[in-house]
């Protein structure tokens, strides 16, 4: 008789290594993304051995891209994961809820940041401002609530 | 060549752009490739231009009232190394761009026909097709209308100077000590506001040109859509033997030069430095990212689609007592 495998992820952990790599993810997104802002330069935080790539606006701006990519495709798995493989068993904690809006509109406000950077797509000033403090807020709402959760071992799912 | 030629399509893209501004800039629209050709570009003429100064004064005329106007002294900032970017004293200085001179004539000595020649060309914003000073600018403050004019809006601006760093041509220039930032955090964040030519938008929303085209005793530039512009510059080069820069410089600008010249020459003749941009050549910065849209798009569909092939493979080892997506 085979003893069922203890799953990790369905314990609403990620295995160390990806939880790692996500964690590293999130980091990068955080830095290219507050260096869409002139403030890294002006707070010699990019005369950091190493750091110089923060003050680089086009680099940031690559760089955040190629993370939206793997961060969309992450949440992607993790999500239709759920939903075909853990939802009988586990349902949304508050922590994930509250989580889960936050990445929600950080992906919502981002994709269509992503759409007006292409030619021909204007968007009215106002939206652009009002876009723009939504995915910063979302940020800092999502890093904020994600420290208290790292340290208060909240989980994204509970069991039923 | 005379700069009513479009003088219709001119007018029709104006009373176009009034109607866009009345209504608030309407929310996003989706237009694309046809996008460009509803742009009001401009061709300038090197070898029409006499370098007599008319469009500056013109310009500086027109534009005046949009000029900073500083408060003084200016706040301490923090930490030193932000330094004060002050024009306020030096109004005058006409021979490069500042925030009170938003278009300048250069000039470069070249042999033209075997005979040494002085060229004098206006620079100003090229008014890029897609401009990252607009698109990059974390804040929104920068806008570009429907008929392609890129503008910095000064109430909104922070003067962070984000758009002169990703500008091509590093054209938008800071004066210290007006705009936004003075009611926020103005020793901490921000250092004034940005200027830059905005093609005179008001008076081509009201169906009027650019002062520097009306001013223009030699009729060098012609204003008009996009591609009837890119045309008209080509047939012009093609009738000197001369080229073309504008056209696909930065992914594509509304300001297209012709000279008599290569512009590499051109390039070499010219004084470049702060507030006096080059000539030579300029990527589209923008497609560096851009061109990473797809990947933004396949990326969920690939995440959800390991997620299912996991799902659906651990399914079939559901006898094994094995959880469906165990990871360990």
């Amino acid at each position: 008789m085979t003893t069922p495998t203890v799953s990790r992820t369905a314990d609403g952990l990620m295995p160390a290594p990806i939880r790692a790599a996500y964690m590293t993810l999130l980091l990068f997104m955080a830095l290219s993304g507050f260096g869409q802002m002139p403030i890294f330069k002006r707070y010699y935080i990019a005369d950091i051995p190493g750091l110089g790539w923060l003050a680089q606006f086009y680099v940031t701006h690559f760089i955040h891209y190629v993370g939206a990519a793997l961060l969309l495709g992450v949440a992607a798995y993790y999500l239709t994961r759920y939903l075909v493989a853990e939802r009988s068993r586990r349902r949304l904690s508050l922590y994930g809820a509250i989580q889960g809006v936050m990445m929600v509109t950080i992906v919502a406000t981002g994709v269509l940041r992503v759409i007006k950077n292409y030619e021909g797509y204007y968007l009215s000033s106002g939206l652009i401002v009002f876009l723009d403090i939504l995915h910063l807020a979302a940020v800092m709402g999502f890093l904020l609530v994600g420290a208290w959760g790292l340290t208060s071992r909240k989980r994204w799912t509970r069991i039923r | 060549m005379s700069n009513t030629i479009s003088r219709r399509s001119f007018l029709k893209s104006g009373i176009l752009a009034a109607g866009t501004l009345a209504a608030g800039e309407s929310a996003a629209r989706a237009a694309g490739a046809p996008a460009r050709n509803q742009h009001l570009a401009t061709m300038i003429d090197i070898t029409r231009c006499i370098g007599c100064g008319a469009c500056v004064e013109a310009c500086r005329e027109a534009n005046s009232p949009k000029f900073p106007n500083p408060q003084k002294p200016f706040p301490r900032m923090y930490p030193d190394r932000v330094k004060v970017s002050d024009w306020s004293d030096k109004q005058d200085v006409d021979d490069r761009l500042t925030p009170y001179n938003w278009l300048f004539i250069q000039s470069a000595t070249v042999e033209v026909d075997g005979e040494e020649t002085e060229l004098t060309i206006p620079r100003r914003c090229m008014h890029c097709t897609n401009p990252p000073c607009v698109k990059l600018c974390p804040w929104g403050a920068s806008r570009q209308y429907q008929n392609g004019i890129s503008r910095i809006d000064t109430d909104m601006c922070l003067g962070g100077s984000k758009c002169k760093a990703v500008c091509p041509w590093d054209i938008p220039q800071r004066q210290t000590g007006d705009g936004l930032y003075l009611d926020l955090l103005p020793s901490l964040a921000g250092n004034g506001i940005m200027n830059k030519c905005d093609r005179c938008y008001d008076r081509v929303a009201m169906g009027e040109q650019p002062a520097c085209i009306e001013a223009c005793p030699e009729e060098v530039q012609t204003i008009g859509p996009r591609p009837e512009i890119v045309a008209q510059a080509h047939a012009r080069a093609r009738e000197i033997g001369g080229y073309v820069y504008g056209e696909n410089e930065n992914g594509g600008t509304n300001t297209l030069y012709v000279s008599p010249v290569p512009f590499e020459t051109l390039n070499a003749a010219i004084e470049k430095g702060p507030g006096r941009p080059h000539l030579g050549p300029a990527a589209d910065r923008m497609a560096e990212a851009n061109n990473l849209g797809a990947a933004l798009l396949i990326a969920p569909l690939a995440g959800a689609a390991t997620a299912l092939g996991r799902f659906l493979k651990a399914a079939r080892k559901a006898g094994s007592g094995e959880h469906p997506l165990s990871d360990t």
